[in-house]
């Protein structure tokens, strides 16, 4: 294998993505733009705190109402939280039900009673009186049922056991939706997802570059030099994940600039770039299979969606907010196993040497190298590059 | 045939059910300016793209330089550069940029690239272009530049597959004086077209090709000749009984 050749054409392909404004877009730009509005709406841009809109419905009628109103001060007294207070459960679910709040906090009837009997005996369980503040999420909201629960528990925990002991109280919460928990915010949660995003555009632009080559002679040309298909095809995969690394670094670097900022190793950086670069094979393989089903550029374009929305859903921030059924169809698609991995790397604090991190290992590598010869196979079979 | 630079004994090459090339045989001297002269369609890219390794043959053989294009491609391709029809040009590199990997794939060292580019680049009139973006290059000069970057490696057989065509007059008479230089310089051309004056100023021989079939074969002013007519439009219009440029 001559190097020249493979340096020459690496280069081509690189100089392509920065001078041709639609591939710059589609590859560079549009996964910044996104990260930053997508950071932006979400609250991830580091320094501003995002507020959400809650509702309080008293059912406690004790006289005085003195427990209940600190209760809503305290409350109010977060820089998260902007309390509305509803005089019945059915307007504020009202609300909640159009997404004017984000979350109905219920106060039950017996709260004033239950936290005089815990004041009372602090130390004897057995002489309380237990109540439970109920929750109300907005489940069309990921922000809300990921970031509203451990917020307002924490205000409540902090009201009820004010020396912060940490021993059991009367008064618990209970989130009435079902939604599991987590205390990331969403745009943290969907970071992780973000690079594998960016990068399966590349489906896109390896299909589109090699249509195009075939349809204004450049690649008759090129197959009438000496270079081999091993020199041709090892120049492109150089090139595309020369492109994905430098995607990845800009898509780090504007994820990092909206606040995400997971505390892990430089071990644990170096690693999800290497899966990023694998999952690059696996787009150039599928560019390779589109380029082999399409007659033109145009027709390559609506054709590599055919690979970009699956992996796109299933496997990338959207998959997140699927159902569990759909969620067994991720685990079809490498991206999946891309985005699992780096969630585990930055946001589970996982380890490289940790079984999840080895098995998804196993899985990108193993089916991206499988694509990738699968389209080199069928490209070389039918334009015998 | 020792002597040959190109030789086609009985090629066939059919797709489908459609005979692109039907029985041609002809034999291309050390030197020479080839031309190969028919209407589109009439199976001259075909001929070129076998003669080049890109088609495999139905049935029949060519040698280039005495090498079977289909058995030894690998050292055919290092003899011969190829102008295809299309205006094959990377758009977004500069004209130079394009002539450098195209040097770089025929593995040239840097200083004899840059020699051999600059050269060409200044006898077709695109030294002071050279580092625009091809995008923004006219039609001809697009042409020009696929022309020289066939002949980057400096060749000893050069293929030029309608090399005029769609170019203004101004770029057609770089073209054709160029040509001219190929021959002084001993360099082999296989030339199709459908322009015959094109082919009378430049070619040594001429082969007249339709419907797959090669009609004849001869130097120009012998085919005038032989065929009691005034110019190779009506020796065409006599073999084929149509002009050539009816199916443009």
């Amino acid at each position: 294998m001559m190097l020249q050749r493979v340096k020459a054409l690496t280069k081509k392909e690189v100089k392509k993505t920065v001078r041709e404004p639609a591939v710059l877009f589609m590859i560079f730009l549009f996964p910044l733009v996104f990260v930053l509005t997508f950071g932006a709406s979400f609250g991830g841009l580091s320094g501003s705190q995002p507020v959400y809109n809650v509702g309080v419905v008293n059912l406690d009628a004790a006289v005085p109402p003195s427990w209940p109103q600190v209760f809503l001060q305290t409350l109010s007294n977060s820089t998260l939280l902007h309390v509305q207070v509803y005089v019945d459960n059915q307007s504020a679910q009202s609300d909640l039900s159009q997404g004017k709040i984000q979350a109905v906090i219920v106060i039950p009837s017996a709260f004033s009673q239950s936290l005089t009997s815990y004041h009372a005996a602090p130390n004897n369980p057995s002489d309380w009186v237990n109540a439970t503040v109920s929750l109300y999420l907005d489940k069309g909201s990921v922000v809300a049922t990921q970031a509203l629960p451990p917020i307002i528990q924490s205000v409540l925990e902090s009201f009820v056991d004010q020396n912060q002991n940490k021993s059991p109280t009367p008064i618990r919460m209970q989130i009435a939706s079902l939604i599991e928990v987590r205390q990331l915010s969403a745009f943290e949660f969907m970071a992780p997802g973000m690079f594998t995003f960016a990068s399966i555009f590349l489906i896109m632009m390896v299909a589109q570059s090699f249509t195009q080559d075939r349809e204004n002679g450049m690649m008759k040309r090129i197959r009438t030099t000496p270079i081999t298909s091993v020199e041709f095809m090892t120049s492109q995969i150089v090139s595309y994940m020369l492109i994905a690394l430098i995607q990845a670094i800009l898509v780090f670097a504007a994820i990092h600039l909206m606040g995400f900022k997971p505390q892990v190793s430089v071990t644990a950086y170096f690693t999800a770039f290497a899966f990023v670069l694998l999952f690059s094979l696996s787009n150039v393989g599928f560019g390779l299979i589109t380029a082999t089903i399409s007659t033109t550029s145009s027709g390559a374009t609506g054709i590599s969606f055919l690979f970009v929305l699956p992996q796109l859903f299933l496997g990338t921030f959207v998959g997140a907010s699927l159902s569990s059924a759909t969620q067994i169809a991720c685990k079809f698609v490498p991206s999946y196993y891309v985005t699992d991995a780096l969630t585990s790397l930055f946001l589970r604090g996982a380890t490289i040497a940790s079984p999840t991190i080895l098995v998804d290992l196993f899985a990108v590598s193993s089916s991206c190298l499988l694509i990738l010869a699968l389209g080199i196979m069928l490209y070389a079979k039918y334009f015998k590059i | 045939m020792a002597n040959a630079a190109i030789n086609v004994i009985n090629l066939v090459k059919k797709f489908e059910d459609t005979t692109a090339v039907d029985s041609v045989s002809f034999q291309v001297e050390k030197g020479e300016v080839f031309g190969l002269l028919g209407p589109n369609g009439a199976g001259k890219t075909t001929t070129v793209n076998v003669l080049c390794g890109l088609l495999k043959p139905t049935s029949g053989s060519a040698f280039v330089s005495g090498y079977d294009v289909q058995k030894e491609s690998e050292k055919v391709k290092k003899l011969i550069g190829i102008c295809p029809q299309e205006t094959a040009v990377y758009p977004y590199l500069t004209g130079i940029e394009n002539m450098e990997l195209f040097g770089n794939l025929y593995a040239l060292n840097m200083e004899t690239l840059r020699k051999r580019s600059n050269m060409l680049l200044e006898k077709l009139g695109l030294a002071k272009d050279a580092k625009r973006k091809v995008e923004k290059y006219s039609g001809g000069m697009k042409r020009r530049l696929s022309l020289i970057m066939a002949l980057i490696h400096d060749p000893q057989i050069v293929f030029l597959d309608e090399p005029t065509v769609g170019m203004d007059p101004q770029s057609r008479r770089a073209v054709w004086d160029f040509m001219k230089d190929l021959k002084k310089d001993r360099k082999t051309v296989f030339l199709t077209t459908h322009y015959m004056e094109e082919a009378e100023a430049l070619c040594d021989q001429v082969g007249i090709i339709d419907h797959g079939r090669l009609k004849t074969l001869d130097m120009p002013e012998n085919l005038v000749a032989k065929n009691g007519v005034e110019n190779l439009e009506e020796v065409f219009i006599k073999l084929t009984g149509r002009k050539i440029r009816e199916e443009i």
